[in-house]
């Protein structure tokens, strides 16, 4: 018996939530007194995964574009061969899109945004949010199988070397209906769901000419960019970056937001991140009392001397 | 073509959430309930097959009698007829089983539910309903399009997005973008008056089990007060966040 784990690999290359995915695995794997095993598609350096606690890597060479129900099925497989009761995937798109697929296949019940370790395991409880971040709900899973979508950054990276191996895994292909017609991949170098932190424009930016600095200061610390509705809404950005509760979901180590004034609707999407830092000239906004920390003032001055700053702190800090 | 939108009930995001029975219950009282903003869109876009292709439109709900208003209000905005499961909905898996017995004795080609349902947030049900039913699945769909037996898909992704092609039955979980936000339907006192008019069947769940319960929730850990920073020494911010916030 072992706790198999989904780690998501992007042109070979294992994604940073994989490694979260796979620290979680392992201090999972602890509590059951069982090993670890990944499974992952063209990963090219698989054998890493050891380094966060992963015994067995299963790797499968697969031509062709992302199909969640085949995927599903490559993962379901590996669970099958692995007598694994427990299986952990990470809350990227691809991975929501694929755990209810693999739940009906594995007979297995799933739990999303999880946030943190089985508080028992016998029962078997886990922590989820709920009511869109507004509660936090421990949810007893009966069934003997189980999924488990961990939410992005709620458990973090963990080293935690052990003896690894890396084998080739054949699975059988199943037949979808789904064929990829194109794929149009945003511009930005970051996505908003790989993203450790998160700078966010508001409609207090007044205009789609005034993003310039909003870009620089996302890329001064490497994060994502992202907006309000509104923003999006007026052509001002691109609906790939409307975060809230309709549109992308943000769990983010940091998440900067400029001229946005906190809405309900607003901080609903963008609350399971951890450290919130707001930018306003109304002291009033609501934002200010989600944040955790605030800087009451114009964004046209802050921002620029915060880039400044910013990029004198690195320099030192290199 | 046959069109199911799948409806989930939900407390209206302003909503206070509270919890009574010792903490294992959500406190509906004084609640108003809604149309799941992700179903509303692809009940919006039901409509538009409905209009424009002759498509037939139900609706359906897993729930007991105070899921009735929720029904009645999509049959407003133009559904034809309403269906509620007469069953306590459970956990994912137990709804998408009983949707799956209605999906099926209904033979319906296009199968329409919500990314996730703005409560629990389970962001199950759709991906599970295709797979009970056999039907292919599209999730976080943003735009659809149907065409004799084959549909052309946009779902997003976390860089981008991607068209797929698509054979029927399909099952998608959609949010916005499947329509745009200024044509969502509000009923008109026509749509409501006719609502009263038709169908809305209530029938027997297929007693599916539940796997999962909450056992109890709680309130996030009330946050500290914001920390505010002088506009004119930002370096103290920079410093908290490296520092004390540990995240720079
Ligand atoms: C069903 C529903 C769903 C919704 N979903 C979402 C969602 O997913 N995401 C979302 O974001 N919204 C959503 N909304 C909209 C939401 O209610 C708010 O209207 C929206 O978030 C406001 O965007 P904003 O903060 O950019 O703009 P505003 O509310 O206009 O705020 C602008 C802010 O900028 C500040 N400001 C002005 N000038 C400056 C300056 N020079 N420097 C610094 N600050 C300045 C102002 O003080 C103000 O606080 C939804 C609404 C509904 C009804
Ligand atoms: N009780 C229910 N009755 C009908 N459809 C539901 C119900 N619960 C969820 N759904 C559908 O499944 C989608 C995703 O819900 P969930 O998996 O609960 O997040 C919703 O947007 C609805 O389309």
């Amino acid at each position: 018996m072992s706790v198999l784990v989904y780690t998501e690999t992007d042109q070979g290359k294992l994604k940073k939530t994989a490694l979260e995915v796979a620290s979680y695995a392992k201090a999972v794997a602890d509590k059951l007194g069982s090993s670890v095993t990944a499974v992952c598609i063209n990963a090219d350096d698989a054998s890493q995964l050891g380094q966060y606690g992963v015994n067995k890597v299963l790797n499968i060479d697969y031509e062709g574009e992302f199909n969640a129900k085949r995927y599903a099925s490559f993962i379901g497989q590996a669970a099958q061969q692995e007598g694994a009761d427990v299986v952990v995937v990470s809350q990227s798109a691809d991975s929501r899109y694929i755990a209810p697929i693999l739940s009906v296949g594995l007979e297995a019940t799933y739990a999303s945004n999880v946030i943190g370790e089985p508080s028992s395991t016998n029962p078997f409880i886990v922590q989820r949010n709920t009511f869109t971040n507004k509660a936090i709900g421990d949810l007893e899973m009966k069934s003997g199988k189980k999924i488990l979508g961990l939410s992005s950054n709620a458990y973090g990276v963990h080293e935690n070397p052990v003896d690894s191996s890396v084998e080739g895994f054949s699975p059988e292909k199943v037949d979808s209906g789904i064929k990829v017609q194109s794929v149009d991949k945003a511009g930005g170098t970051v996505s908003i769901a790989d993203a450790d932190i998160v700078v966010s424009g508001g409609r207090g930016l007044k205009g789609p000419e005034n993003w310039g600095m909003i870009e620089e200061l996302a890329e001064v610390l490497g994060a994502a960019t992202a907006c309000s509705k509104p923003v999006s809404d007026l052509g001002w950005r691109p609906h790939s970056e409307h975060v809230g509760q309709t549109g992308k979901p943000v769990a983010s180590n940091l998440y900067i937001a400029v001229g946005i004034s906190g809405a309900i609707q607003h901080l609903a999407g963008i609350n399971a991140s951890k450290v919130k830092v707001v930018i306003n000239t109304d002291p009033e906004a609501p934002f200010f009392k989600a944040a955790d920390y605030g800087v009451v003032g114009d964004a046209f001055e802050v921002v620029p001397q915060l880039i400044e700053k910013l990029k004198e702190f690195k320099a030192q800090n290199a | 073509m046959k069109i199911l939108v799948c409806i989930s009930h939900v407390p209206d995001t302003t909503s206070k959430i509270n919890f009574t029975d010792s903490d294992t219950k959500f406190d509906a009282n004084g609640v108003q309930f809604v149309i799941n903003p992700n179903d509303e869109f692809g009940l919006t876009r039901a409509m538009w097959f409905k209009e424009k292709q002759g498509a037939g439109v139900d609706v359906v709900t897993v729930g007991g009698p105070e899921v009735e208003p929720t029904l009645r209000k999509a049959l407003a905005i133009g559904a034809d007829q309403a269906i509620r499961v007469d069953t306590a909905a459970l956990d994912g898996y137990q709804v998408a089983r009983e949707l799956a017995a209605v999906v099926k004795s209904g033979g319906y080609d296009l199968v329409i539910a919500g990314r996730e349902s703005i409560d629990y947030n389970g962001g199950m049900v759709p991906g599970m309903l295709a797979e009970l039913t056999g039907a292919e699945f599209v999730n976080n769909c943003i735009g659809l399009e149907v065409d004799g037996g084959a549909a052309r898909a946009t779902r997003e992704m976390d860089g981008g997005k991607a068209t797929v092609s698509a054979t029927l039955p399909l099952v998608i979980g959609g949010q916005k973008g499947l329509v745009e936000e200024s044509d969502l339907r509000i009923p008109n006192m026509r749509g409501i008056m006719m609502a009263r008019k038709k169908p809305l069947n209530v029938i027997p769940g297929v007693s599916a089990q539940a796997d999962t319960s909450f056992v109890k929730f709680h309130k996030p850990a009330p946050k500290g007060a914001v920390k505010l920073v002088d506009p004119d020494k930002l370096d103290e911010l920079i410093n908290l966040l490296h520092n004390e916030a540990k995240v720079i």
